[in-house]
C-alpha cells in the first residue's frame, strides 16, 4: 500500500483510523472525433489528481464552482464512474478494482444521497418499494418478513411518518423526498454516505433541516461523509474537514476554522470573500476579491499551477512549476491555524471572512 | 368484468390513506406509532371518499393502475366494446344464424328486412351475418400485429437504447432502411407471391414493417429513462441490468410504446383492409370488414348500407382501442392522479 506524499491534511486532530483513502485519483472524458474511425482527439480532466482521507465519524466537506469536478469525484466513490486512473481504499482494500460480490459487498457500506429529490426517486415505485429496494439487492441484510418494519423505522428515523409507506414521491415536498433519499441511503446501514449536493435544490428553509437531520444521523448511525456542495456555509456548517477544488483538484485543505479563517490559498480567499455577510456592517469593512476571466477549459489545462491564469499574485514560477498540495514552507515551522495544506507557491494568509462566533450563532439559530 | 384482485382483508392495517386525504395528513406529524395507525384504518376506512376498503399489501404500479381503470367511464365503455368484439369473433353463431358465405344473387343489395337487418350486398350476401364474421379477421389481425410489433419492436429498441454503443447504432441504421420501405408497395411485392388464405402472412408483413416505428419510440424513451437520477441510484445501489430495466426503466418507458401501439392498432386493421382492397391481404372466403367494404364500393349509390355497416363496425373497433390506449396511459402516469 502506497503512501503518497500529499497524504492526510490533519494527523493529529483525528485520531481515528481512515476509512476512506483517496490517492491520485484522476477521470478523463476522452473527446473522440469521427464515427466509423474513431479518433481521440483530447480528453475533458474532469478529476485530475485528488487526494484525500476520510476519518470514522467525520464529515469532509468538498467544496468548488460548478465544473470543477465535485460530482465526478462523488461518482467514482460510489462506483457509477470508473478512474482513469488512482485509487480508493476503503479500509484498505483497493475498491476500484473490485467486481461482482465483491463490488456489491463494497457499495452495500458507501451508500449516495443524490442532489436533486425531484429526480431520485422512481416516480412509479411507492415510497416503501424505494427505500426497501436496498434489501432487495441485498437480500443478506434482512429477512423478507422484516423488511416492512425495517422500512417503516427508517421513515421514523428521518422524521417521515411510517404511515406513508404507500404514497408515490410525488405527493411528498422536496424536503420530504429528500429525506426518502436520505432513508434509502440508510437502509444499509453504511459506514460511508457520499452526499452530492443534498440541499441545493431545496428551499432554504428546508436546507437546515436536512443538514440538521444529517448531523444527527451522523451521530447516531456513527456515518462519515464526504459532503459536496457550492454552498460554503452549508459546508461550514456540518464539515469538520474542507477541501477546496478547483479544476480537477484539491487547491487547500484543512480543518473546517483553518480554511474559513486563515484561508492561505488565493482561490479559497476569493471563494470565501463572495460569501453574502448578514451584518451590514461587517460588510462594509470586508474585501471583495473579484476573478478576472473565466475557469479555464477542462480540455486545456494552463502549466504549472491552474489558478494562475486568474490569479493575482501569478509570477513566472507558476506557469513552470505545478504547486504540491503540501503546508506551505513559510507557514512549516510557525504552526497555527495557518498552517495547513495549500497548494500555492505565494500562499499567505488573508481574513476575508469576519470572525467565527456571530456567524455560527447565526447560522444555527437560523436553521 | 373479471375481478382479478384477491378479496381484501378488511381486518388489517398498514392502512390505505384514501387519496383525497392525503395532501392534509401530510400535515400530522410523523410521530403516529404503528399500533395507532392499524387502529385509525379501521375508523377511517368506511369514511374513504371513494368507499374503497383498506388493503394491507403494499400497492404497486399496476393495482393502483386497476383501481384506477374500473372507475374511468371511457375505460369501462372501451373495455365492453372490445369484450363484445372479442365475444363475436369467438362466438360469431351466438348472434348470427347462418353462413356469412351464404348468398342469393337474387337477393342482391336488398335493403333491410327479416333476417337480414342490415340487408343484403351487391352479391346478394347477408351483410349483418358477414359483419359480425368480419370481427374475427379484423381483431385477429390488428391485436397479433400490434402484440408482434411492441413485443419485438420495443425489445429490440430497448435493449439498443440500454446497452447503446456498436450494436444500437447497428439497429439504428436498420431500422432507417425499414422506415424507407413505401408500405403499401412492399405489401404488394411481398404478399403478391403468398398463395396462404390464412391471416398469418398479412400479420407476418405488418410486423415486418411496423417495428421499427415502436423500436425507435422504445429506444428514446429508455435513453431518456436511464438517464434519471433514481436510475443512478439504483446502480449505485448495486442492482443488476436486469433489475435496472425490468424494475426502473421499462415501467418509465412503456407508456409511449402503449399509445403509441395503440394507434397503431387502428391503423393496422385499416392496413388489413387497403391489403385486402388491393387484393394482396386477405382473400375470399375469408370474410373481413376489408374485403366487404372493397367489394361494396361500387354500389354505394345504390346499396349504401352493404358499405356502412362493415365501416361503422372497423370504425367503432378502432376506436374503441384508441379509448382503451388513452385509459391506460392515463392510469399508469401517477403525476396524472
Amino acid at each position: 500500500m502506497a503512501s503518497t506524499s500529499a497524504a492526510p491534511a490533519a494527523p493529529a486532530t483525528s485520531p481515528a483510523e481512515p476509512i476512506l483513502e483517496v490517492t491520485g485519483l484522476v477521470k478523463h472524458y476522452p473527446l473522440t472525433r469521427g464515427v466509423l474511425f474513431r479518433k481521440q482527439v483530447g480528453a475533458v480532466k474532469a478529476v485530475d489528481g485528488v487526494d484525500f482521507v476520510l476519518h470514522r465519524g467525520e464529515t469532509l466537506g468538498i467544496v468548488g464552482e460548478s465544473g470543477c469536478g465535485k460530482s465526478t469525484v462523488a461518482k467514482m466513490l460510489v462506483n457509477l464512474e470508473k478512474p482513469t486512473a488512482g485509487r480508493i481504499r476503503y479500509k484498505g482494500e483497493d475498491v476500484t478494482k473490485l467486481s461482482g460480490r465483491a463490488l456489491r459487498a463494497v457499495r452495500r457500506n458507501i451508500q449516495m444521497v443524490f442532489q436533486d429529490p425531484y429526480t431520485s426517486l422512481n416516480p412509479r415505485m411507492t415510497v416503501g418499494d424505494i427505500i426497501g429496494e436496498p434489501y432487495e439487492i441485498h437480500p443478506e441484510v434482512a429477512p423478507k418478513g422484516d423488511r416492512r418494519k425495517k422500512v417503516q423505522d427508517l421513515l421514523d428515523v428521518v422524521g417521515l411518518n411510517p404511515e406513508y409507506i404507500n404514497r408515490y414521491p410525488h405527493q411528498f415536498s422536496g424536503g420530504q423526498r429528500q429525506r426518502i433519499g436520505i432513508a434509502r441511503g440508510l437502509a444499509l446501514r453504511p459506514e460511508v454516505i457520499v452526499a452530492d449536493e443534498p440541499v441545493s435544490a431545496l428551499d432554504v428553509s428546508v436546507q437546515a433541516q436536512v443538514i440538521n437531520l444529517m448531523a444527527n444521523l451522523q451521530s447516531e448511525f456513527d456515518l462519515s461523509y464526504i459532503f459536496i456542495a457550492h454552498d460554503l456555509s452549508i459546508v461550514r456548517h456540518i464539515s469538520d474537514r474542507v477541501g477546496v477544488m478547483y479544476l480537477g483538484r484539491i487547491v487547500e485543505t484543512g480543518r473546517d476554522a483553518e480554511i474559513y479563517e486563515h484561508p492561505t490559498h488565493p482561490y479559497t480567499q476569493a471563494l470565501l470573500s463572495a460569501v453574502p455577510v448578514p451584518d451590514p456592517e461587517a460588510r462594509e469593512h470586508r474585501e471583495r476579491i473579484i476573478l478576472s476571466g473565466d475557469v479555464p477549459s477542462p480540455t486545456n489545462i494552463p502549466s504549472g499551477c491552474r489558478f494562475r491564469t486568474r490569479c493575482w499574485k501569478a509570477q513566472e514560477r507558476c506557469a513552470l512549476e505545478v504547486p504540491a498540495l503540501a503546508v506551505p514552507a513559510e507557514f512549516r515551522h510557525t504552526g497555527g491555524p495557518a498552517a495547513h495544506d495549500s497548494a500555492c507557491h505565494f500562499a499567505e494568509e488573508k481574513q476575508v471572512v469576519p470572525p467565527e462566533e456571530p456567524r455560527e450563532d447565526h447560522g444555527d439559530t437560523g436553521a | 368484468m373479471p375481478e382479478p384482485m384477491p378479496p381484501e382483508p378488511l381486518l388489517s392495517g398498514g392502512g390505505r390513506v384514501p387519496e383525497d386525504g392525503a395532501i392534509a395528513a401530510t400535515g400530522m406529524g410523523g410521530a403516529m406509532d404503528l399500533a395507532t395507525a392499524e387502529g385509525e384504518t379501521l375508523e377511517r376506512a368506511p369514511a374513504g371518499p371513494d368507499g374503497t376498503g383498506p388493503t394491507d399489501r403494499p400497492r404497486s404500479l399496476w393495482s393502483d393502475a386497476w383501481r384506477d381503470l374500473r372507475r374511468n367511464p371511457v375505460f369501462i365503455l372501451s373495455g365492453l366494446v372490445i369484450l363484445f368484439l372479442v365475444f363475436v369473433s369467438l362466438w360469431p353463431s351466438v348472434i348470427a344464424s347462418g353462413s356469412p358465405l351464404k348468398c342469393d344473387l337474387a337477393k342482391a343489395q336488398e335493403g333491410s328486412q327479416q333476417g337480414a337487418p342490415f340487408g343484403y350486398d351487391g352479391q346478394g350476401c347477408n351483410v349483418y351475418t358477414r359483419t359480425v364474421y368480419g370481427a374475427r379477421t379484423s381483431v385477429t389481425v390488428g391485436v397479433l400485429a400490434t402484440l408482434g410489433v411492441a413485443l419485438f419492436g420495443s425489445v429490440l429498441g430497448g435493449l439498443a437504447g440500454f446497452f447503446g454503443g456498436v450494436w444500437d447504432s447497428v439497429l439504428s441504421r436498420i431500422t432507417d432502411i425499414f422506415f424507407a420501405i413505401p408500405v403499401v408497395l412492399g405489401g404488394l411485392v411481398l404478399l403478391s407471391v403468398v398463395t396462404s388464405n390464412t391471416v398469418w402472412p398479412v400479420i407476418g408483413f405488418m410486423v415486418l414493417l411496423g417495428w421499427p416505428q415502436i423500436s425507435r419510440i422504445a429506444r428514446g424513451s429508455v435513453i431518456t429513462a436511464k438517464q434519471n437520477d433514481y436510475v443512478q441510484a439504483a446502480r449505485a445501489l448495486g442492482a443488476s441490468n436486469s433489475r435496472m430495466l425490468l424494475r426502473h426503466i421499462a415501467p418509465n418507458a412503456v407508456a409511449p410504446v402503449i399509445v403509441v401501439a395503440t394507434i397503431a392498432l387502428g391503423t393496422y386493421i385499416a392496413l388489413e383492409a387497403t391489403l385486402s382492397y388491393l387484393g394482396v391481404g386477405l382473400k375470399p372466403p375469408t370474410v373481413s370488414w376489408g374485403i366487404d367494404i372493397s367489394a361494396a364500393s361500387p354500389y354505394i349509390r345504390n346499396a349504401p348500407h352493404a358499405l356502412l355497416w362493415p365501416s361503422g363496425a372497423l370504425a367503432l373497433t378502432v376506436l374503441a382501442f384508441i379509448m382503451l390506449g388513452d385509459a391506460v396511459r392515463d392510469a399508469l402516469d401517477p403525476k396524472l392522479r
